[in-house]
């Protein structure tokens, strides 16, 4: 068993063993910071930058960064959160996020983030960027619209031999993630629920799934993203 | 020297009027036109999206009445998912849909009403326009207003109880509903203190329905004498004929009573029905195929469903029914302001059928959906608060939407309402050369009795964004009037 050691976050004396991730460390303590391509029990990329935090006057990705002993975290700052609320706008507006015709919405982590951070309209113009919809597979559709490329989808949906399902195809403007042509063959019913319930926005949705969750039922209608960590 | 105005296209429903009325030398109306100047988009973008999408997207055409197109679209997938066409949903999925479409039409027609058109019969269609709205109601007759009010939040309350929300909920799912009422639900509705129950709304409803009948036998001239031209009537009838606002046949009588639609699946609506184009406006012109444009035109809504239908299933309703029948000997009504006195009936019996399924225990049943063969096609309609509605969608192999067409309750109205302006413009404006504000009112009072959407509707109260236009026979406009 790793030692336990003692870092702050916003002033607030945490404990955590050493070598965890600060954001598993931060929820560990009752304090949460928001993420978007991490998920439990896998390995961080840092790819979405929502959970930046400051250490020692540098912004870090605080889902790549372990804790160390006497470590000086700022996250709850007007900087910090800041930053995160324009990372939020900035994902608004470079995909096609239509939440009120999205059947993800509020289930929809970016949705819950934009709420959380009180974001009334972006302040980054529109990309409105031309993008497709593929509903080929029997059992899901991949609406690049709405897709973030956070990599979960790709991280978490694979075949018995561990290869991912999902996979980036192009490049740069035109990066986007695809179900693999040989590869999503495989897919079946309980992987595209898996894949729905990894992706944070409404990018992959399991066909005629729809809104059969009422609203009110749903996992962010009576509380905000975060309240499961929060104390 | 002339000009010709253009309006900008605006969104579906909160859109502007355009009335353009053409005078020759001698300041005789030739010719009327209401140009409807807006443009939708809905039936080109809703393609390529999952079609389980469409109740929740395309609702968003209106604010006022969500529910219809939300509903028309739900029936469409129904027979889509292999549900059927009406009676094949569980009795919970389709009582809880009816649940919420009379809630919306309870709240819809008491804001036509109390907040759109009450002010013009309280105060005078040439009355002082600053007070000439629902403010002024609530000064001069509070008790009126708060009725208004209070009989509107309770159809909101139907609607988010069923829907999860007051506007633009997703309660109705292909082939169902994905909520039922809980015990606690329902006791709120019916044994709320007052004035927010059941027992309260029929009262109310009535109290509304006695107002406009006293007001009806002292103004029955100018009732009856504004805007009355025969027409066909259209609307859903259930299968023995009763009036019926979710489900049904479509029927449709001439202005004599003659059935020239006999009781048709609304499945087939393509063999019956057509819509013309004309270029100076955005919204189409439906007409009966078989009697072609010039005769085949015909009034949905409140006056059309009491011509159509034999009878009302709720017993008040049915009371009030056979009084308003009787003023025209049993025969179709076609005063335009009749609109009003039908609407109130009709208010009367949703508030008669939201109390009968609000002590239905099958409202509180937990078998939402049923689903079958999946089909590529399917058509759905409902009596909105305002017509009817026609939702028609056409699936690929990958479930998503590849066609979408609708005819949406102005639409159908849209002759009529030409009709109407027309009359009302020949019978107050020949002669004039100075248009007044008490004949643009009248004007948007002939326009209102069909469609509060586009008289004023989401816009602030007694600023319809109206415009008029008096032009000579050689286009030479000689009086313009705006009206934001």
């Amino acid at each position: 068993m790793s030692e336990l050691i003692k870092f702050r976050i916003d002033g607030t004396e945490c404990m955590a063993e050493s070598g965890t991730y600060i954001v598993e460390a931060a929820r560990q303590n009752g304090i949460y910071i928001p993420t978007l391509c991490n998920m439990p029990g896998v390995k961080p990329k840092g790819a979405c930058r929502i959970c930046t935090v400051r250490i020692n006057g540098r912004m870090m990705t605080s889902c790549t960064t372990p804790v160390t002993q006497g470590m000086e975290i700022e996250s709850n700052s007007e900087t910090i959160n800041e930053l995160r609320k324009s990372i939020v706008e900035l994902l608004f507006v470079s995909g096609n996020h239509f939440c009120p015709a999205c059947e993800k919405s509020g289930n929809c982590e970016l949705q819950a983030l934009g709420y959380y951070y009180q974001m009334m309209v972006p302040r980054f113009p529109y990309d409105f960027p031309q993008k497709g919809v593929d509903a080929s597979s029997p059992y899901l559709i991949k609406d690049q619209n709405r897709c973030i490329m956070c990599k979960r989808c790709i991280k978490a949906v694979r075949d018995d031999q561990g290869r991912p399902l999902f996979a980036f195809r192009n490049r740069g403007n035109h990066l986007e993630v695809v179900l693999d042509e040989e590869l999503g063959k495989q897919m079946t019913p309980e992987l595209a629920e898996a894949a729905m319930a990894a992706c944070p926005v409404g990018s992959i949705l399991v066909k005629e799934k729809g809104f059969a969750q009422p609203i009110g039922k749903r996992k962010f209608d009576n509380k905000p993203i975060g309240s499961d960590v929060a104390v | 020297m002339s000009k010709k105005i253009t309006i900008e296209p605006v969104t579906r429903v909160e859109g502007h009027g355009k009335v353009t009325i053409l005078m020759d030398d001698k300041l005789n109306v030739t010719q009327s036109r209401l140009h409807i100047v807006e443009f939708r988009g809905f039936e080109r973008f809703v393609q390529g999206r999952p079609y389980w999408e469409a109740p929740v997207l395309v609702q968003r055409l209106c604010g006022i009445c969500p529910v219809s197109h939300h509903l028309a679209a739900a029936k469409a997938l129904d027979v889509i998912v292999g549900a059927g066409t009406g009676k094949g949903l569980t009795p919970t999925g389709e009582k809880m849909r009816r649940l919420m479409h009379y809630g919306q039409f309870f709240q819809s027609h008491a804001l036509h009403f109390f907040h759109l058109s009450a002010p013009d019969f309280l105060f005078g269609i040439d009355g002082d326009p600053a007070i000439r709205n629902i403010i002024g109601i609530a000064l001069t007759n509070p008790s009126l207003a708060v009725q208004g009010v209070m009989m509107r939040k309770f159809g909101q309350e139907i609607i988010r109880a069923t829907a999860g929300k007051k506007i633009h909920g997703t309660g109705a799912i292909p082939g169902g509903i994905n909520k039922s009422l809980s015990q606690a639900e329902v006791d709120e509705f019916l044994k709320g203190a007052d004035p927010l129950n059941a027992d309260k709304m029929v009262a109310w409803a009535q109290e509304a329905l006695d107002f406009f009948k006293s007001y009806y036998h002292a103004n029955k001239d100018f009732i009856d004498g504004f805007a009355h031209f025969p027409s066909n009537h259209l609307s859903l009838v259930r299968d023995d004929g009763a009036l019926d606002l979710y489900h049904g046949r479509l029927r449709a009588v001439d202005a004599e009573g003659k059935r020239i639609l006999n009781d048709i699946d609304y499945q087939e609506y393509t063999n019956y029905i057509e819509e013309e184009v004309r270029h100076w406006s955005y919204m189409k012109f439906p007409y009966l195929k078989h009697l072609g444009k010039e005769k085949g035109w015909y009034r949905v809504g409140p006056l059309a469903r009491l011509n159509t239908c034999d009878f009302i299933p709720s017993p008040l309703a049915q009371a009030e029914f056979e009084q308003y029948k009787a003023l025209t000997g049993g025969k179709p009504n076609n005063y335009c302001l009749h609109m009003h006195y039908a609407r109130l009936i009709e208010t009367l019996h949703a508030a008669e059928v939201i109390r009968d399924l609000l002590n239905d225990p099958d409202i509180m049943g937990d078998n939402l959906v049923t689903k079958g063969t999946k089909q590529a096609e399917g058509v759905g309609l409902v009596e909105a608060p305002r017509g009817t509605l026609f939702h028609h969608y056409r699936i690929n192999e990958d479930d998503q939407i590849v066609m979408a067409n609708l005819i949406v309750s102005t639409t159908n109205n849209n002759e009529p309402m030409n009709r109407s302006v027309n009359q009302v413009a020949n019978k107050i404006m020949t002669g004039k050369e100075v248009i007044t504000e008490g004949m643009m009112n009248a004007v948007e009072v002939a326009i209102r009795a069909y469609d509060p959407c586009l008289s004023c509707a989401t816009h602030a109260l007694g600023k319809m964004p109206l415009e008029i236009t008096l032009v000579n026979e050689r286009n030479e406009v000689i009086d313009r009037k705006l009206k934001h």
